[in-house]
Protein backbone atom coordinates (compact mmCIF):
# COMPACT_ATOMS: atom_id res chain seq x y z
CA UNK A 1 0.00 0.00 0.00
CA UNK A 2 1.23 3.32 -1.10
CA UNK A 3 0.62 6.48 1.59
CA UNK A 4 1.41 9.80 1.36
CA UNK A 5 1.24 11.72 4.62
CA UNK A 6 1.25 15.31 4.89
CA UNK A 7 3.29 16.01 1.66
CA UNK A 8 4.07 19.54 0.60
CA UNK A 9 6.76 20.57 -2.11
CA UNK A 10 8.13 23.72 -3.05
CA UNK A 11 10.27 24.64 -6.08
CA UNK A 12 11.92 27.48 -6.98
CA UNK A 13 10.63 29.09 -4.06
CA UNK A 14 7.05 28.44 -4.81
CA UNK A 15 4.82 26.17 -2.70
CA UNK A 16 3.37 24.18 -5.56
CA UNK A 17 1.12 22.21 -2.67
CA UNK A 18 1.05 21.17 1.07
CA UNK A 19 -0.66 18.86 3.79
CA UNK A 20 -1.44 16.30 0.57
CA UNK A 21 -2.25 13.23 2.25
CA UNK A 22 -4.08 9.73 0.40
CA UNK A 23 -3.52 6.32 0.60
CA UNK A 24 -3.77 4.06 -2.00
CA UNK A 25 -4.33 0.20 -2.12
CA UNK A 26 -3.54 -2.67 -4.21
CA UNK A 27 -6.23 -2.22 -7.30
CA UNK A 28 -7.09 0.93 -7.11
CA UNK A 29 -6.09 4.00 -9.56
CA UNK A 30 -5.50 7.47 -9.24
CA UNK A 31 -5.12 10.52 -11.61
CA UNK A 32 -3.28 13.47 -10.61
CA UNK A 33 -4.70 16.21 -12.74
CA UNK A 34 -4.25 20.05 -12.36
CA UNK A 35 -3.20 23.00 -15.02
CA UNK A 36 0.67 23.04 -16.01
CA UNK A 37 3.05 23.85 -13.34
CA UNK A 38 0.66 22.39 -10.71
CA UNK A 39 3.10 19.89 -9.28
CA UNK A 40 1.95 16.75 -10.77
CA UNK A 41 4.51 15.35 -11.93
CA UNK A 42 6.68 16.81 -8.80
CA UNK A 43 4.10 14.53 -7.10
CA UNK A 44 4.99 11.64 -9.26
CA UNK A 45 8.75 12.23 -8.56
CA UNK A 46 8.04 12.10 -5.20
CA UNK A 47 6.40 9.12 -4.85
CA UNK A 48 8.87 7.06 -6.82
CA UNK A 49 11.71 8.77 -4.64
CA UNK A 50 13.77 10.53 -6.87
CA UNK A 51 12.44 13.78 -5.46
CA UNK A 52 12.76 14.72 -1.63
CA UNK A 53 9.64 16.48 -0.54
CA UNK A 54 9.75 19.80 1.34
CA UNK A 55 7.72 18.21 4.46
CA UNK A 56 5.89 14.79 5.14
CA UNK A 57 6.81 11.31 3.73
CA UNK A 58 6.19 8.67 1.45
CA UNK A 59 5.30 5.28 3.22
CA UNK A 60 5.15 1.95 1.38
CA UNK A 61 3.56 -1.16 3.66
CA UNK A 62 4.08 1.03 6.41
CA UNK A 63 7.76 1.92 5.74
CA UNK A 64 9.25 5.31 4.61
CA UNK A 65 10.59 4.96 1.01
CA UNK A 66 13.71 6.53 1.96
CA UNK A 67 14.95 3.70 3.62
CA UNK A 68 13.89 1.20 1.43
CA UNK A 69 15.46 2.35 -1.61
CA UNK A 70 15.91 -0.67 -3.89
CA UNK A 71 13.49 -2.41 -2.74
CA UNK A 72 10.91 -0.25 -3.28
CA UNK A 73 12.33 0.29 -6.64
CA UNK A 74 11.95 -3.41 -6.99
CA UNK A 75 8.28 -2.63 -6.46
CA UNK A 76 7.57 -0.24 -8.87
CA UNK A 77 7.69 1.39 -12.70
CA UNK A 78 8.06 4.91 -13.31
CA UNK A 79 7.82 6.20 -16.62
CA UNK A 80 8.81 9.81 -16.57
CA UNK A 81 8.27 12.46 -18.87
CA UNK A 82 11.61 12.32 -20.95
CA UNK A 83 11.89 9.64 -23.55
CA UNK A 84 14.29 7.59 -21.05
CA UNK A 85 15.50 5.40 -24.60
CA UNK A 86 19.38 5.70 -25.78
CA UNK A 87 18.76 7.35 -29.50
CA UNK A 88 21.64 4.92 -30.77
CA UNK A 89 20.41 1.68 -29.60
CA UNK A 90 17.17 -0.36 -31.52
CA UNK A 91 14.09 0.09 -29.38
CA UNK A 92 14.81 -3.98 -28.29
CA UNK A 93 18.15 -3.14 -27.11
CA UNK A 94 16.68 -0.22 -25.11
CA UNK A 95 13.41 -2.94 -23.72
CA UNK A 96 16.01 -5.31 -23.02
CA UNK A 97 18.26 -3.11 -20.78
CA UNK A 98 15.33 -1.40 -18.89
CA UNK A 99 13.91 -4.81 -18.54
CA UNK A 100 17.42 -6.04 -17.05
CA UNK A 101 18.14 -2.71 -14.96
CA UNK A 102 14.49 -3.84 -12.68
CA UNK A 103 15.35 -6.64 -12.92
CA UNK A 104 13.35 -8.59 -14.81
CA UNK A 105 14.86 -11.48 -17.02
CA UNK A 106 12.88 -11.54 -20.29
CA UNK A 107 13.75 -13.54 -22.84
CA UNK A 108 14.08 -12.44 -26.75
CA UNK A 109 11.05 -13.72 -27.77
CA UNK A 110 8.97 -11.69 -25.14
CA UNK A 111 10.25 -8.37 -26.10
CA UNK A 112 9.85 -9.19 -29.64
CA UNK A 113 6.43 -9.49 -28.44
CA UNK A 114 5.52 -6.70 -26.73
CA UNK A 115 7.79 -4.39 -29.32
CA UNK A 116 5.01 -6.34 -32.09
CA UNK A 117 1.89 -5.52 -30.09
CA UNK A 118 2.87 -1.89 -29.90
CA UNK A 119 3.25 -2.00 -33.69
CA UNK A 120 7.36 -1.10 -33.66
CA UNK A 121 10.18 -2.57 -35.87
CA UNK A 122 13.31 -3.32 -34.47
CA UNK A 123 15.25 0.17 -35.56
CA UNK A 124 17.44 2.44 -33.81
CA UNK A 125 15.33 5.31 -31.93
CA UNK A 126 16.43 8.07 -33.70
CA UNK A 127 14.74 7.04 -36.75
CA UNK A 128 11.53 6.87 -34.81
CA UNK A 129 9.10 9.51 -34.65
CA UNK A 130 8.03 11.18 -31.30
CA UNK A 131 4.80 8.87 -31.06
CA UNK A 132 6.88 5.17 -31.79
CA UNK A 133 9.25 6.47 -29.27
CA UNK A 134 6.76 6.71 -26.58
CA UNK A 135 5.20 3.77 -28.01
CA UNK A 136 8.85 1.78 -27.35
CA UNK A 137 8.77 3.47 -23.75
CA UNK A 138 5.15 2.04 -22.93
CA UNK A 139 5.71 -1.38 -24.50
CA UNK A 140 7.71 -1.96 -21.24
CA UNK A 141 4.11 -1.98 -19.30
CA UNK A 142 3.15 -5.46 -21.19
CA UNK A 143 6.87 -6.92 -19.39
CA UNK A 144 5.83 -5.16 -15.96
CA UNK A 145 2.57 -7.13 -14.97
CA UNK A 146 4.61 -8.68 -11.74
CA UNK A 147 5.32 -4.84 -10.24
CA UNK A 148 2.58 -4.01 -7.58
CA UNK A 149 3.00 -0.10 -8.37
CA UNK A 150 2.89 2.06 -11.61
CA UNK A 151 3.76 5.57 -12.20
CA UNK A 152 2.66 7.22 -15.08
CA UNK A 153 3.42 10.61 -16.17
CA UNK A 154 1.04 11.70 -19.05
CA UNK A 155 1.62 8.39 -20.70
CA UNK A 156 -1.33 8.86 -23.42
CA UNK A 157 0.79 11.86 -24.99
CA UNK A 158 1.55 12.37 -28.41
CA UNK A 159 -0.32 8.49 -28.52
CA UNK A 160 -2.65 8.29 -31.50
CA UNK A 161 -6.09 6.51 -31.04
CA UNK A 162 -5.46 2.74 -31.08
CA UNK A 163 -1.95 3.24 -29.03
CA UNK A 164 -4.08 5.32 -25.92
CA UNK A 165 -6.53 2.05 -26.19
CA UNK A 166 -3.84 -0.07 -25.86
CA UNK A 167 -2.15 1.40 -22.94
CA UNK A 168 -5.76 1.78 -21.31
CA UNK A 169 -6.28 -1.81 -21.73
CA UNK A 170 -2.49 -1.73 -19.70
CA UNK A 171 -3.70 0.32 -16.84
CA UNK A 172 -7.19 -1.36 -16.63
CA UNK A 173 -5.48 -5.03 -16.31
CA UNK A 174 -3.26 -3.48 -13.78
CA UNK A 175 -5.68 -2.63 -11.63
CA UNK A 176 -8.09 -5.52 -12.65
CA UNK A 177 -5.14 -7.66 -11.13
CA UNK A 178 -4.79 -5.78 -7.83
CA UNK A 179 -1.57 -3.35 -8.80
CA UNK A 180 -1.88 0.37 -7.91
CA UNK A 181 -1.54 2.58 -10.65
CA UNK A 182 -1.04 6.53 -10.17
CA UNK A 183 -0.85 8.54 -13.49
CA UNK A 184 -0.87 12.20 -14.42
CA UNK A 185 -3.07 13.08 -17.38
CA UNK A 186 -4.90 17.12 -18.55
CA UNK A 187 -7.52 14.79 -20.06
CA UNK A 188 -10.33 14.16 -18.06
CA UNK A 189 -10.24 10.85 -17.31
CA UNK A 190 -10.26 8.35 -20.07
CA UNK A 191 -9.65 5.34 -18.36
CA UNK A 192 -12.26 3.35 -16.24
CA UNK A 193 -12.51 6.35 -13.58
CA UNK A 194 -10.14 6.20 -10.52
CA UNK A 195 -10.07 8.51 -7.83
CA UNK A 196 -8.43 12.10 -8.98
CA UNK A 197 -6.06 14.57 -7.07
CA UNK A 198 -6.51 18.25 -8.52
CA UNK A 199 -3.50 20.41 -7.50
CA UNK A 200 -3.12 23.88 -8.04
CA UNK A 201 -6.21 24.60 -6.83
CA UNK A 202 -5.62 25.52 -3.10
CA UNK A 203 -3.68 28.78 -4.04
CA UNK B 1 23.29 -7.32 -8.79
CA UNK B 2 26.34 -8.14 -11.18
CA UNK B 3 23.41 -9.05 -13.66
CA UNK B 4 22.46 -4.98 -13.94
CA UNK B 5 26.43 -4.27 -13.65
CA UNK B 6 27.03 -6.34 -16.57
CA UNK B 7 24.05 -4.51 -18.18
CA UNK B 8 25.09 -1.21 -17.76
CA UNK B 9 28.72 -1.82 -18.96
CA UNK B 10 27.53 -3.59 -21.97
CA UNK B 11 25.04 -0.81 -22.90
CA UNK B 12 27.63 2.06 -22.33
CA UNK B 13 30.09 0.10 -24.56
CA UNK B 14 27.24 -0.45 -27.13
CA UNK B 15 26.85 3.06 -27.37
CA UNK B 16 30.16 3.86 -27.49
CA UNK B 17 30.75 1.46 -30.47
CA UNK B 18 27.66 2.93 -31.48
CA UNK B 19 29.61 6.75 -31.20
CA UNK B 20 33.01 5.78 -32.12
CA UNK B 21 33.53 9.22 -32.54
CA UNK B 22 33.46 10.26 -29.19
CA UNK B 23 35.86 7.85 -28.13
CA UNK B 24 38.56 8.47 -30.97
CA UNK B 25 38.50 12.49 -29.72
CA UNK B 26 39.57 11.44 -26.62
CA UNK B 27 42.55 9.22 -27.60
CA UNK B 28 43.65 11.48 -30.38
CA UNK B 29 43.77 14.67 -27.81
CA UNK B 30 46.35 12.55 -25.88
CA UNK B 31 48.16 11.33 -28.88
CA UNK B 32 48.68 15.24 -30.47
CA UNK B 33 48.87 16.87 -26.58
CA UNK B 34 52.18 14.21 -26.21
CA UNK B 35 53.74 14.83 -29.64
CA UNK B 36 53.42 18.68 -29.49
CA UNK B 37 56.11 18.23 -26.77
CA UNK B 38 58.74 16.82 -28.59
CA UNK B 39 57.81 19.08 -31.52
CA UNK B 40 57.58 22.43 -29.64
CA UNK B 41 60.83 21.13 -27.34
CA UNK B 42 63.26 19.96 -30.04
CA UNK B 43 65.17 17.13 -30.10
CA UNK B 44 67.32 17.38 -27.01
CA UNK B 45 66.92 13.62 -26.11
CA UNK B 46 68.02 13.63 -22.37
CA UNK B 47 65.65 16.56 -21.91
CA UNK B 48 62.45 14.29 -23.78
CA UNK B 49 63.47 11.45 -21.73
CA UNK B 50 63.31 13.37 -18.57
CA UNK B 51 59.72 15.35 -19.20
CA UNK B 52 58.33 12.09 -20.89
CA UNK B 53 56.88 10.73 -17.68
CA UNK B 54 55.31 14.08 -16.48
CA UNK B 55 53.78 14.60 -19.96
CA UNK B 56 52.15 11.80 -20.81
CA UNK B 57 50.74 11.44 -17.30
CA UNK B 58 49.64 14.95 -17.78
CA UNK B 59 48.04 14.60 -21.16
CA UNK B 60 46.41 11.72 -19.45
CA UNK B 61 45.20 13.60 -16.94
CA UNK B 62 43.29 16.14 -20.03
CA UNK B 63 42.09 13.43 -22.03
CA UNK B 64 40.49 11.57 -19.39
CA UNK B 65 38.51 14.82 -18.54
CA UNK B 66 37.56 15.60 -21.55
CA UNK B 67 35.13 12.50 -21.74
CA UNK B 68 34.21 13.03 -18.20
CA UNK B 69 31.41 15.62 -18.93
CA UNK B 70 29.41 13.40 -20.98
CA UNK B 71 29.25 10.21 -18.51
CA UNK B 72 26.07 11.65 -16.88
CA UNK B 73 25.12 14.00 -19.06
CA UNK B 74 23.67 12.01 -21.72
CA UNK B 75 21.81 9.66 -19.63
CA UNK B 76 20.88 12.88 -17.87
CA UNK B 77 19.25 15.06 -20.67
CA UNK B 78 17.29 11.71 -22.45
CA UNK B 79 16.24 10.55 -19.09
CA UNK B 80 17.40 7.24 -18.37
CA UNK B 81 19.18 8.53 -15.60
CA UNK B 82 16.40 8.34 -13.64
CA UNK B 83 15.69 4.94 -14.71
CA UNK B 84 19.04 3.93 -13.47
CA UNK B 85 18.28 5.47 -10.23
CA UNK B 86 15.12 3.54 -9.97
CA UNK B 87 16.64 0.32 -10.94
CA UNK B 88 16.52 -3.29 -8.54
CA UNK B 89 19.95 -2.65 -7.74
CA UNK B 90 21.73 -0.25 -5.21
CA UNK B 91 22.48 2.87 -6.96
CA UNK B 92 26.33 1.82 -5.65
CA UNK B 93 26.80 -0.66 -8.01
CA UNK B 94 24.80 1.05 -11.06
CA UNK B 95 27.54 3.60 -10.07
CA UNK B 96 30.80 1.41 -9.96
CA UNK B 97 29.55 -0.27 -14.00
CA UNK B 98 29.57 3.59 -15.28
CA UNK B 99 32.74 4.08 -13.79
CA UNK B 100 33.98 0.89 -15.25
CA UNK B 101 32.56 1.28 -18.51
CA UNK B 102 34.69 4.63 -18.78
CA UNK B 103 37.71 3.26 -17.85
CA UNK B 104 37.30 0.64 -20.58
CA UNK B 105 36.33 3.17 -22.94
CA UNK B 106 38.94 6.11 -22.71
CA UNK B 107 41.04 4.57 -20.24
CA UNK B 108 42.38 1.02 -21.50
CA UNK B 109 43.19 2.67 -24.64
CA UNK B 110 45.75 5.21 -23.11
CA UNK B 111 47.66 2.35 -21.26
CA UNK B 112 47.92 0.45 -24.34
CA UNK B 113 48.84 3.40 -26.18
CA UNK B 114 51.17 5.16 -24.06
CA UNK B 115 54.07 2.88 -24.90
CA UNK B 116 54.08 4.03 -28.99
CA UNK B 117 54.17 7.87 -27.09
CA UNK B 118 57.24 6.41 -25.51
CA UNK B 119 59.44 6.07 -28.34
CA UNK B 120 59.09 10.01 -29.51
CA UNK B 121 60.63 10.80 -26.09
CA UNK B 122 63.35 8.38 -26.56
CA UNK B 123 62.23 6.20 -23.61
CA UNK B 124 64.27 3.49 -22.60
CA UNK B 125 62.67 0.02 -23.21
CA UNK B 126 62.86 -1.24 -19.17
CA UNK B 127 60.51 1.82 -19.04
CA UNK B 128 57.66 0.84 -20.83
CA UNK B 129 56.47 -1.36 -18.56
CA UNK B 130 56.65 0.80 -15.66
CA UNK B 131 54.81 3.30 -17.61
CA UNK B 132 51.92 0.93 -18.50
CA UNK B 133 51.43 -0.56 -15.36
CA UNK B 134 51.45 2.76 -13.66
CA UNK B 135 48.99 3.94 -15.89
CA UNK B 136 46.94 0.82 -15.67
CA UNK B 137 46.45 1.08 -11.85
CA UNK B 138 46.25 4.96 -11.83
CA UNK B 139 43.44 5.14 -14.97
CA UNK B 140 40.59 3.75 -13.41
CA UNK B 141 41.57 6.03 -10.03
CA UNK B 142 40.74 8.91 -12.87
CA UNK B 143 37.70 7.58 -13.77
CA UNK B 144 36.41 7.15 -10.06
CA UNK B 145 37.40 10.36 -8.77
CA UNK B 146 35.87 11.88 -12.12
CA UNK B 147 32.86 10.31 -12.18
CA UNK B 148 32.10 11.96 -8.79
CA UNK B 149 33.00 15.07 -10.21
CA UNK B 150 30.70 14.71 -13.48
CA UNK B 151 27.85 13.47 -11.04
CA UNK B 152 28.03 16.57 -9.06
CA UNK B 153 28.24 19.23 -11.40
CA UNK B 154 25.09 17.48 -13.61
CA UNK B 155 23.19 19.84 -15.02
CA UNK B 156 24.81 22.70 -13.63
CA UNK B 157 25.72 25.61 -16.11
CA UNK B 158 29.37 26.20 -17.14
CA UNK B 159 29.53 22.59 -15.38
CA UNK B 160 32.88 21.18 -17.90
CA UNK B 161 34.71 23.96 -16.32
CA UNK B 162 33.47 23.42 -13.05
CA UNK B 163 34.38 19.88 -13.40
CA UNK B 164 38.11 20.45 -14.10
CA UNK B 165 38.17 22.77 -11.15
CA UNK B 166 36.50 20.03 -9.12
CA UNK B 167 38.51 17.28 -10.35
CA UNK B 168 42.26 17.94 -11.05
CA UNK B 169 43.39 19.06 -7.65
CA UNK B 170 42.27 15.58 -6.47
CA UNK B 171 44.13 13.95 -9.26
CA UNK B 172 47.23 15.29 -8.04
CA UNK B 173 48.22 12.57 -5.79
CA UNK B 174 47.89 9.84 -8.84
CA UNK B 175 49.81 12.14 -11.15
CA UNK B 176 52.96 12.15 -8.41
CA UNK B 177 52.68 8.70 -7.80
CA UNK B 178 52.39 7.00 -11.31
CA UNK B 179 55.02 9.52 -13.18
CA UNK B 180 57.29 9.28 -9.99
CA UNK B 181 57.00 5.23 -10.46
CA UNK B 182 58.63 6.10 -14.26
CA UNK B 183 61.37 8.42 -12.98
CA UNK B 184 62.22 5.93 -10.06
CA UNK B 185 62.83 3.28 -12.56
CA UNK B 186 65.12 5.97 -14.96
CA UNK B 187 66.85 6.57 -12.05
CA UNK B 188 68.04 3.20 -11.64
CA UNK B 189 65.78 2.60 -8.75
CA UNK B 190 62.91 -0.04 -7.81
CA UNK B 191 59.60 2.03 -8.32
CA UNK B 192 57.12 -0.64 -5.89
CA UNK B 193 56.59 2.33 -3.39
CA UNK B 194 54.98 4.39 -5.77
CA UNK B 195 53.03 1.34 -7.86
CA UNK B 196 51.75 0.15 -4.35
CA UNK B 197 50.78 3.11 -3.30
CA UNK B 198 48.72 3.65 -6.55
CA UNK B 199 47.33 0.17 -6.37
CA UNK B 200 46.38 1.48 -2.69
CA UNK B 201 44.45 4.54 -4.19
CA UNK B 202 42.78 2.41 -6.68
CA UNK B 203 41.61 -0.09 -3.69
CA UNK B 204 40.31 2.55 -1.79
CA UNK B 205 38.86 4.64 -4.36
CA UNK B 206 37.09 1.23 -5.66
CA UNK B 207 35.74 0.94 -2.24
CA UNK B 208 34.56 4.50 -1.74
CA UNK B 209 33.69 6.54 -4.83
CA UNK B 210 30.73 4.43 -6.16
CA UNK B 211 28.92 5.02 -2.76
CA UNK B 212 30.00 9.03 -3.81
CA UNK B 213 29.07 8.97 -7.38
CA UNK B 214 25.46 7.64 -5.58
CA UNK B 215 25.00 10.11 -3.02
CA UNK B 216 26.15 12.93 -6.12
CA UNK B 217 23.26 11.36 -8.39
CA UNK B 218 20.56 11.81 -5.73
CA UNK B 219 21.69 15.24 -5.25
CA UNK B 220 21.95 16.51 -8.82
CA UNK B 221 18.75 14.85 -10.05
CA UNK B 222 16.61 16.46 -7.88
Amino acid sequence: MLEAVDLACERGGRSLFRGLSFALRGGELLRLAGPNGSGKTSLLRILCGLLSPTAGAVHWDGTEIRRLREEYSRQLVYLGHASAVKDDLTAAENLRITCALAGLSVSSREIQAALGTFGLDDLPVKRLSQGQRRRAVLARLLLSQSFPLWLLDEPFSALDASAIALVEGLIDAQVARGGSVVFTSHQESRTRTGRVIELGTEA
Amino acid sequence: MLAAARCIVYRDLLLALRRRSDVATALLFFVIVTSLFPLGIGAEPDLLRSIAPGVIWVAALLSCMLSLGRLFAADHADGTLEQLLLSSEPLGVIAAAKALAHWLVSGLPLVLIAPLIALQYDLPAPLFGVLALSLLLGTPVLSMIGAIGAALTLGLRGGGVLLSLLVLPLYVPVLIMGAGSVDMVAAGLAPDGQLLLLAALLIVAAAFAPWAIAAALRISVE
